[in-house]
């Protein structure tokens, strides 16, 4: 039982953390929130036996992607988004709709999906990290040093953007 | 009050992977400032990292744990390279809207 | 229910030892940094200024809170609750000796002992960032911001050659847990070399553990790293607009996150809670040596003091020295304190090492310090893990 309290305490805050990010005004507090909604789901990939995933998650997504984000927002100094005027469609039909969506996407997958495991802490033992270097190093080896190119790749990129043009 | 059940129903991991994914189009299309489009993108690859997981855990096979470990490194490369293209925009055209940067000529 | 009880203890115990451990550092670093620089240091407030501490904190208790107008208040007091918290928080995962065994009742010195100790080490170092960014930014100061930026910019860029010379005793000794690090590194090598990462064949981890220690002190902002912090640069760097108690949180931070990286370079580079020559040798009855000796100068020199004060004080220290010495020899708990004494001496020499620079190094200018990264220690950090693979491949 505690499994599923657990479970609900992180997914609640994923998703007042995600609501948060849509509705805040200032990009800090969004980038924040977004770190919110990740520490809550490398908890939830705890409960589902990824520890290396969690650890994956805490050290690159929240520690290196979003403080880049945050120094991006401080480096430009972007301060808070004018309101505008939208349109009634959007308004009054936006929220309704995405609610809808959510509703049939829940109900789909509760008809269509076959019976399946429950979700507890400690039934998943083969996300540890010597079988996940297993497999990246034996199965999955040509895209491993495919991503290997594909970063070496975003830094040439990034690196020749930010350049300061030469007069 | 329903009874609570004693391990997590497995619907449920896909149904907050499906909010928070509904969450980030909902940021992509309604925000206006280019940084927080570009975060709602990123919500909505964590959104389907939660799936690849759960569905890794259904299977109890450690393949969709690969899967998102490759889903975060190309998030991290575009990253990288999405918020030059953001930095280089402010500096041509100093603002962040992305309705005042639609046309390709200045 | 028994399991969080006994977590609820340990948790507390660790806390409390761990905040008198950091006040008590800060008095340990100012009598050494006073001795190096020829002078005597904190004396007035107690006996050779053991109470400065105390006194310190009751002024940055009772001075007023005063948050500035001009201030992002959220972010503002989130900031130093943020970077307290996980410099903190790392203490979960560090084990300080064996087991403790009371009547037929065991557990680890560990609060938790998860399998990928040393990723979340490197996680909770890399979320610390937050806290230095948003102090900066949310101070509406431009030093401020600026002092910030710099500090985690440092921070960011000696992670990669941090985490690329932890790899390299993992390498050796092929676990994450600590636990198991630890007692990967038992043994002796010879009868006499013990088989610490930095003795470890094939490849001796010495390169590895002189990287880990200087990225560690920039991950840590301290001299000769500390630019962005300290008080002739940028006014105060980003804790400018931080008085009282905010101020100390930030301090305390740094010292928390001093005394984790020294931990996590003593169990990773330096053997745990190992000792440095066997048990048959004697080993066993260093701390009893140290501790005996140490209480008797100081009974000697009570008797003939320097200062009229020292007739009392020294005398006592001489006895407290004299009664530890005496519990390391009871044979009951001596198997549990004695890696706890390797371990918090190891540790000790390590936060020495620490003070010592910063008594003798002056500062690295900025751009000099992010090109030392990115040039000197990154491919030097790349060049040390192919040779420890290169060595390991072909045993």
């Amino acid at each position: 039982m505690e499994h599923v309290i657990l479970f609900l305490i992180f997914a609640v805050i994923a998703v007042v953390a995600a609501i948060n990010l849509v509705l805040q005004s200032h990009p800090i507090s969004s980038a924040l929130s977004l770190v919110g909604v990740m520490g809550a789901l490398a908890l939830i990939y705890l409960q589902l036996g990824g520890e290396f995933i969690a650890s994956a998650q805490l050290i690159v997504y929240a520690g290196a992607i979003m403080v880049l984000f945050i120094f991006v927002i401080m480096l430009l100094n972007a301060g808070t988004e004018r309101k505008m005027k939208r349109n009634l469609w959007v308004k009054y039909g936006g929220l309704p709709l995405m609610a809808l969506f959510i509703g049939v996407v829940a109900y789909v997958i509760e008809r269509m999906l076959p019976p399946s495991p429950g979700g507890l802490f400690g039934n998943m033992t083969h996300g540890n990290p010597q079988e996940i270097g297993r497999l990246l190093f034996q199965q999955y080896l040509l895209p491993f040093e495919v991503t290997s190119i594909l970063i070496l790749i975003a830094i040439l990129g990034a690196v020749v953007l930010a350049r300061k043009e030469i007069e | 009050m329903p009874p609570i059940p004693e391990s997590v129903p497995f619907t449920w991991y896909l149904i907050l992977s499906a909010i928070l994914f509904t969450l980030g189009i909902a940021g992509f299309l309604f925000r206006r400032n280019v940084i927080t489009v570009f975060m709602s993108i990123e919500l909505m690859l964590n959104a389907v990292n939660l799936s690849f997981i759960a569905f890794s855990y259904k299977f109890k096979q450690p393949d969709g744990h690969i899967f998102s470990f490759f889903v975060m490194v190309v998030a991290a490369a575009e990253a990288a390279v999405g918020l030059a293209i953001i930095l280089t925009i402010f500096k041509n055209r100093q603002t962040l809207e992305i309705d005042e940067v639609s046309s390709l000529k200045d | 229910m028994n399991f969080y009880i006994v977590s609820l203890i340990k948790s507390a115990l660790v806390a409390f030892v761990l905040l008198t451990a950091l006040a008590y550092i800060q008095w340990v670093e100012r009598k050494v940094l006073a001795h190096i620089q020829l002078r005597i240091g904190p004396r007035r407030v107690g006996p050779h200024g053991l109470l400065q501490p105390l006194a310190d904190v009751i002024k940055l208790l009772t001075k007023e809170d005063m948050i500035p107008s001009h201030v992002n208040k959220f972010f503002y007091l989130l900031a130093p609750f943020l970077a307290v918290m996980f410099a903190l928080i790392s203490i979960a995962v560090i084990p300080f000796g064996t087991e403790v065994k009371i009547g037929n009742f065991t557990t680890p010195m560990q609060l938790t002992d998860l399998n990928v100790g040393v990723l979340f080490i490197l996680g909770l170092s890399g979320i610390g960032v937050y806290g230095v960014a948003l102090a900066g930014w949310a101070s509406n100061n431009k030093y401020a911001l600026i002092g910030g930026l710099r500090s985690s910019a440092q921070m960011i860029s000696y992670e990669l050659p941090m985490a690329m010379a932890i790899a390299a005793p993992l390498l050796l000794l092929n676990s994450l847990s600590f636990r198991e690090l630890v007692d990967g590194q038992a043994g002796f090598y010879l009868g006499f070399i013990p088989k610490w990462s930095i003795f470890h064949g094939p490849f001796p981890q010495i390169v590895s553990f002189i990287i880990f220690l200087i990225a560690a002190f920039a991950e840590t902002n301290r001299v000769p790293f500390d630019l962005p912090e300290a008080e002739n640069e940028l006014v105060a760097g980003f804790h400018t607009e931080y008085g009282s108690m905010k101020f100390a949180a930030f301090f305390m931070a740094e010292y928390a996150n001093m005394v984790t990286v020294s931990c996590v370079a003593v169990l990773l580079f330096l053997g745990g809670w190992q000792p440095l020559w066997p048990a048959e040798y004697g080993s066993g009855f260093l701390p009893t040596l140290i501790l005996g000796i140490s209480g008797l100068v100081c009974l000697y020199h009570g008797m003939n003091p320097a200062r009229p004060m020292d007739r009392f004080t020294l005398p006592v220290f001489g006895v407290v020295f004299l009664g530890l010495a005496g519990v390391f020899l009871i044979p009951a708990i001596a198997p549990m304190l004695l890696p706890l004494f390797w371990f918090l001496s190891k540790v000790g020499v390590v936060l020495f090492i620490y003070i010592w620079i910063r008594g003798t190094l002056p500062r690295f200018r900025y751009d000099q310090l992010m090109s030392f990264a990115w040039t000197v220690m990154f491919p030097l950090a790349i060049v040390n893990l192919f040779i420890t693979a290169l060595m390991v491949a072909l045993n």
